[in-house]
């Protein structure tokens, strides 16, 4: 690492501690002004945005899809209401040990992930969304996990410091939006680094980053086992906040949820990890105000959000390939200088392919014969 | 003289921001052979793919029998009569021998005409008669390119474009191709227009030819004097 | 000896559903190099068309030409409104937009006909048949079930061997640009399969609905089982497709009997990555994939 690049990476880490700070005030004034019901959801939007986050650097930076991290969510929900109720561990713990706990099977699912490509990973992992939930009415398991009521999980009890009076949903919006900074933090630190630019390199073109002696699907896993972590701390997250870990907090709606979330949002934009994870909120919230003002049934309401994402994943796709913020941006870059686009380290064996291509185009004295055998070389 | 059957002008090809032909001039008489020479990456093959409607030209006119072509679609020039050999053949590996072969002119919906030109073309080609059933995948490379041929064949087109049918194959195999071709002007009144790496070859059965260079004309003469013009021969053809 | 009998039969029945489902996969990928995600919302909003038909009093019979009718409509709208500006776009967009119609699908069930699943008659009765004094777990509609999947693969078959369109179909499906030299309407021909297949689907709605009833998520699983039998037969191959069916029908149906029924989903997954891991191109495909 050079000077110049230790210089900026320092500059990069003293500008996200600023706004961890930052995001850390306003959200203390925001939770403590805002009522009960509010702060609820500011705790569901930050523990959404911890799993939004990991699922965006995995598949926009990574390029690698994910319909499964609703399970992760799922894993990570149970061992913190296993380890609440059976165990009593402090919170902290609690979460680091659902977020580790995860990660182990981001780590089983990613050795197999990366092997995997396009639909045949989105299929697995669909597989995985679906399949994993059941575990939970399996036989052998009903008594340890609950069957299809879950486990009811009791409620964080806030510090007696903050008073008797403190309400508990001020704290779990603390507590998740504490989650919810550390691990933006974190990532924005990992994918500005040496991390972020292979693994963008890794998927822009694999074969290039192998051959540039990057290795892909080491790469991968790592990808998918912090992408998992940071579900699984959503999902220890989720388990304080709705205090229940139960199957049916876990449907494949959710899974799809957090992709509409990364694609609106952004492919690999944390801040637009952020967007998409309040958009999931709020979006339901609207629907069923707005349901009830203008008097829509009630299955019209429930489906509302749902129908919004899936025609906003449609429509999104089909206008802007790189998300909404991403066409966004896009406009905007005209005005707007751009960071320099990613580099590999570098890059002989592109080059060399473009010089073949050239020669044999080229150059007008190019004899038939040496043509033609170019001509079969690159069929 | 007649209209010729092909008539382009000034025809301009782009990929993106590179332009692969530039101002194109060419007219094909009616029941001729026509060579397109040149080095490769000249554009060769981008001008029978603008010709067949697979790429659409920024600018110029392609007219067939005095009917515009320029902007239309693949599906209409087939049925206009122009059939296209693609460089390496095209054949569907997929499918077999017979059913290439059917393909070529099913857009025509007679079924016994078709019949009895796929006939005509294990006649021609009699490889292919004894592999009719087997799939194309199983073809050796001149047998792909007779299927390919003789594919074509089969929808009876006015307008054949063929781009480097001799390409990888041996010289008697060439030069029996080479003779298929010249026997479809002279015997079917067919009209052929010639995309050669084989400049030789192609020269002792054109009527006519260009030789292109960057996407540009760089002459257009009767075969016999290109043939015999040594600074084009050395510059361009490498023979 | 009589379980595993009776288990393998189930299989049988079940597999059939898969095949068809699977083979929906197929032709779709085969013809679009797309996997439809949405094949599992798309065949459940054909059935419930189905059960609305009875549910106003239609006969089995024609809630069932109702469900394949509004497949192939629908599986045509499809392939022309949002599918055919991802073809040829890099896989994710294609995933991303047929897993939006997935939800928007599962969305528009639940506002129009609720989010509580309803039941759905069988064609015949669901009673087992007994053979020498021995209930077998194979009854008159899970022959039918049988029969109804083999007959339309029969057609397809003969469909896409025997006739120009098949060939056009196919031609279509393999060479894109080859096929259009030759003067085939290509894009019509893939909005054809793309109907095709949401036709097969919705058969496989309509054949499986009666146990797992009729609801905007009821369906779900069949997706998951579709494409893994796909995978197993290599997703480019119907006839890969439909043994890839039976196979897992069959290994499912020892995992729900000797194991549990709840790990079925677990299973399927297991099976799927498998494969996948082993034999990537499908346990039928000849080495080396066509091309990507
Ligand atoms: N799909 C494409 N995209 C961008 N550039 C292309 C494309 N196809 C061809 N070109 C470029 O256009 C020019 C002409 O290509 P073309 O294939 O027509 O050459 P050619 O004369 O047929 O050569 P060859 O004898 O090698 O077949 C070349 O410089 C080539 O690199
Ligand atoms: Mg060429």
């Amino acid at each position: 690492m050079s000077i110049d690049s230790r210089a900026l990476f320092r500059l990069t880490l003293v500008r996200h501690t600023c706004g961890a700070v930052a995001a850390i005030a306003v959200l203390y004034v925001l939770t403590t002004t805002a009522g009960p019901y509010r702060d609820l959801q500011i705790a569901q939007a930050a523990y959404l945005t911890c799993a939004v986050a990991g699922l965006t650097v995995l598949t926009g930076l990574g390029g690698q899809i994910s319909l499964g991290h609703g399970a992760f969510m799922a894993v990570g929900a149970y061992t913190a209401a296993l380890l609440i109720i059976h165990q009593g561990w402090p919170l902290a713990a609690v979460l680091a040990a659902a977020t580790g706990a995860t990660a182990l099977t981001g780590a089983v699912v990613g050795a197999v992930a990366a092997r995997l490509e396009g639909p045949y990973l989105a299929g697995a992992t669909l597989a995985f969304a679906i399949g994993l939930p059941g575990l939970a009415n399996y036989e052998p398991l009903i008594d340890l996990l609950g069957g299809q009521n879950g486990l009811a999980v009791p409620p964080p009890v806030p510090p007696a410091g903050l008073g008797a009076a403190f309400p508990l949903e001020r704290w779990q919006a603390w507590i998740a939006c504490l989650g919810a900074v550390l691990t933006l933090f974190l990532l924005a630190n990992l994918t500005r680094g040496r991390f972020g630019r292979t693994l963008r390199a890794g998927r822009d073109d694999e074969i290039a980053a192998a051959l540039a002696g990057l290795r892909v699907a080491r790469l991968r896993i790592v990808a998918t086992v912090v992408s998992a972590a940071c579900a699984g701390l959503a999902g220890g997250l989720l388990a304080l906040v709705a205090t229940l870990a139960a199957p049916g907090a876990f449907p494949l709606a959710l899974s799809l949820q957090l992709i509409a979330a990364i694609i609106i949002g952004g492919l690999g934009s944390l801040a637009g990890a952020v967007w998409g994870a309040l958009i999931l909120v709020f979006v339901p919230t609207w629907a069923s105000d707005a349901a009830s003002t203008s008097g829509l049934s009630h299955n019209i309401a429930s489906n509302l959000p749902l129908a919004i994402y899936g025609l906003v994943l449609i429509a999104v796709t089909l206008a802007f390939p790189r998300g909404l913020q991403g066409g966004l941006r896009d406009l905007g870059g005209a005005l707007r200088r751009r960071l320099p686009p990613p580099r590999l380290p570098t890059n002989p064996p592109g080059g060399a392919d473009e010089a073949t291509t050239d020669d044999a185009g080229a150059r007008p004295d190019d004899r038939g014969g040496a043509g033609g055998r170019g001509e079969r070389v690159r069929r | 003289m007649t209209k010729a059957l092909l008539e382009v002008r000034g025809l301009d090809v782009d990929y993106g921001a590179v332009r692969a032909l530039r101002g194109v001039d060419l007219s094909v008489e009616r029941g001729s052979v026509t060579a397109v020479l040149g080095a490769n990456g000249a554009g060769k093959t981008t001008l029978l793919r603008a010709l067949s409607g697979l790429l659409r030209p920024a600018s110029g006119t392609i007219e067939l029998d005095g009917r515009d072509l320029t902007r239309a679609a693949v599906e209409r020039i087939v049925r206009l009569g122009v059939a296209h050999v693609p460089q390496s053949g095209g054949v569907i590996t997929e499918l077999t021998v017979a059913e290439n072969l059917r393909l070529g002119g099913l857009w025509r919906g007679d079924r016994a005409a078709l019949a009895r030109r796929i006939d005509e073309m294990y006649a021609l080609f009699p490889p292919l008669a004894e592999r009719r059933s087997l799939p194309a995948a199983t073809l050796s490379g001149g047998e792909r390119q007779m299927l390919a041929l003789a594919r074509a064949l089969t929808g009876s087109p006015r307008l054949l474009l063929v781009d480097e049918p001799s390409l990888g194959l041996a010289p008697r195999v060439v030069a029996r191709l080479m003779a298929v071709l010249r026997r479809l002007c002279d015997e079917d009144g067919r009209t052929v227009l010639l995309v050669e790496q084989n400049a030789r070859s192609a020269l002792s059965i054109a009527d006519r030819a260009i030789v292109l260079d960057l996407g540009a004309v760089v002459a257009a003469e009767p075969a016999a004097t290109i043939a015999a013009d040594d600074r084009l021969r050395h510059a361009y053809l490498g023979f | 000896m009589v379980r595993f009998i009776n288990l393998t039969l189930a299989g049988i029945t079940s597999g059939a559903v898969f095949a068809a489902v699977a083979l929906a996969l197929v032709l779709i990928w085969r013809a679009t190099r797309v996997v439809n995600f949405a094949q599992g919302a798309m065949l459940m909003i054909t059935t419930f068309i189905a059960w609305s038909v009875i549910d106003a009093g239609g006969s089995y019979w024609l809630a069932l030409g109702a469900a394949l009718a509004s497949g192939l409509v629908l599986g045509a709208v499809v392939e022309r409104v949002v599918v055919r500006p991802v073809e040829n776009k890099p896989h994710l967009n294609a995933v991303i937009v047929t897993l939006g119609l997935f939800v928007v699908l599962q969305a528009a069930a639940g506002m129009i006909w609720g989010d509580t699943p309803h039941s759905y008659p069988p064609a015949f009765t669901i009673r087992g048949l007994s053979v020498a004094g021995t209930w077998l777990l194979l009854s008159p509609f899970d022959l039918f079930v049988i029969g109804a999947v083999a007959a339309v693969m029969v057609a397809l078959t003969l469909l896409f061997v025997r006739t120009d369109l098949g060939l056009k179909l196919r031609a279509a499906a393999f060479a894109p640009e080859i096929a259009r030299l030759q003067g085939v309407r290509v894009g019509r021909m893939l909005t054809l399969g793309w109907a095709l297949a949401a036709l097969v689907g919705s058969l496989a709605g309509v054949l499986v609905a009666p146990s797992v009833f009729v609801g905007p998520t009821q369906f779900d699983a069949m997706l998951v089982f579709g494409f893994t039998a796909a995978v197993i037969g290599g997703l480019d191959s119907p006839a890969g497709a439909v043994v890839g069916g039976l196979l897992l029908g069959c290994a499912l149906s020892y995992v729900s009997g000797y194991v549990s029924s709840d790990l079925v989903t677990m299973g399927a997954l297991a099976a799927l990555i498998t494969v996948l891991m082993v034999r990537p191109n499908g346990l039928f495909a000849a080495s080396g994939g066509r091309r990507v």
